[in-house]
């Protein structure tokens, strides 16, 4: 695998943004694909050590993904993203938020916004995720509740992890 | 808050803005005392709010990278066959 696949991750406090830009080593069809048929979700969107598992998947207007995100020990966290709009496959917008397990949004939870694009890059495939949520109270109520919850703790290292293989990476 | 401004080439007003979106997601507090403003550093929150975004920054990489594994499957089997 290349090693130099592009990723930014960048904040934006003052739009109450994230952007997210990544690269891949595939045709923009098939990662399209993988972002939008629930047999391929299920196998890449949680972060190790968690895995993916979708109740239910309508990819189209006005449908929703329901996805559990579970960790090794069974815990289950329940997400859904409701899509607005779809353009196959330059992009689509969805609005995201934690449910239960029944797919009843949590409305004390802010929902985020996400637009999320892709583009050619030569053979590559570039994809553009802007996560925006609707001001800076509701960052504050995502920041409160993601260190509440306990997947933070489960990610908690995860970023040395990564810079460890990275630098396995890297030698290879 | 003049003093604080000092070492930035920014208009005081340009200036009390960011400061007004630092103190909106708590990450700073201020407080007047007549004619002066004073700020302090709310250490918990800013530090709550790093590491959030730490958290949320090492989500999307490792997705990510579980991706790469699946799309190199996926071309290696179209390949394949």
């Amino acid at each position: 695998m290349a090693a130099e696949l592009q990723f930014e991750f960048d904040v934006d406090k003052e739009k109450n943004s994230i952007i997210v830009k990544r690269e891949f080593a595939a045709g923009r069809r098939l990662v399209w694909d993988c972002h939008t048929k629930r047999e391929l979700l299920d196998q890449w969107f949680a972060p190790k050590p968690l895995t993916t598992r979708t109740k239910h998947m309508e990819f189209k207007q006005g449908g929703y993904w329901h996805y559990a995100m579970i960790t090794p020990d069974g815990q289950a966290f329940w997400n859904r993203l409701d899509y607005q709009a779809i353009n196959p496959i330059d992009g689509y917008a969805a609005l995201d938020g934690f449910c239960d397990e029944t797919g009843t949004v949590n409305p004390d939870m802010p929902r985020s916004r996400w637009d999320v694009s892709f583009t050619d890059a030569k053979e590559r495939t570039l994809v553009t995720t802007v996560v925006l949520y609707n001001s800076a109270d509701d960052v504050q109520k995502a920041i409160d509740m993601g260190l509440k919850d306990g997947m933070a703790s489960t990610l908690e290292r995860l970023d040395e992890l990564l810079d460890a293989i990275g630098a396995t990476a890297e030698q290879v | 808050m003049g003093e604080l401004a000092e070492p930035f080439d920014m208009a005081l007003p340009s200036f009390m803005k960011h400061v007004g979106i630092l103190e909106r997601t708590g990450l700073i507090r201020s407080r007047k005392s007549g004619r002066i403003r004073t700020c302090t550093l709310e250490q918990k929150n800013l530090a709550a709010a790093e590491r959030w975004f730490a958290d949320q920054r090492a989500t999307w990489a490792s997705r990510y990278q579980n991706l790469d594994g699946l799309l190199e499957k996926l071309t290696g089997e179209d390949r394949g066959s």
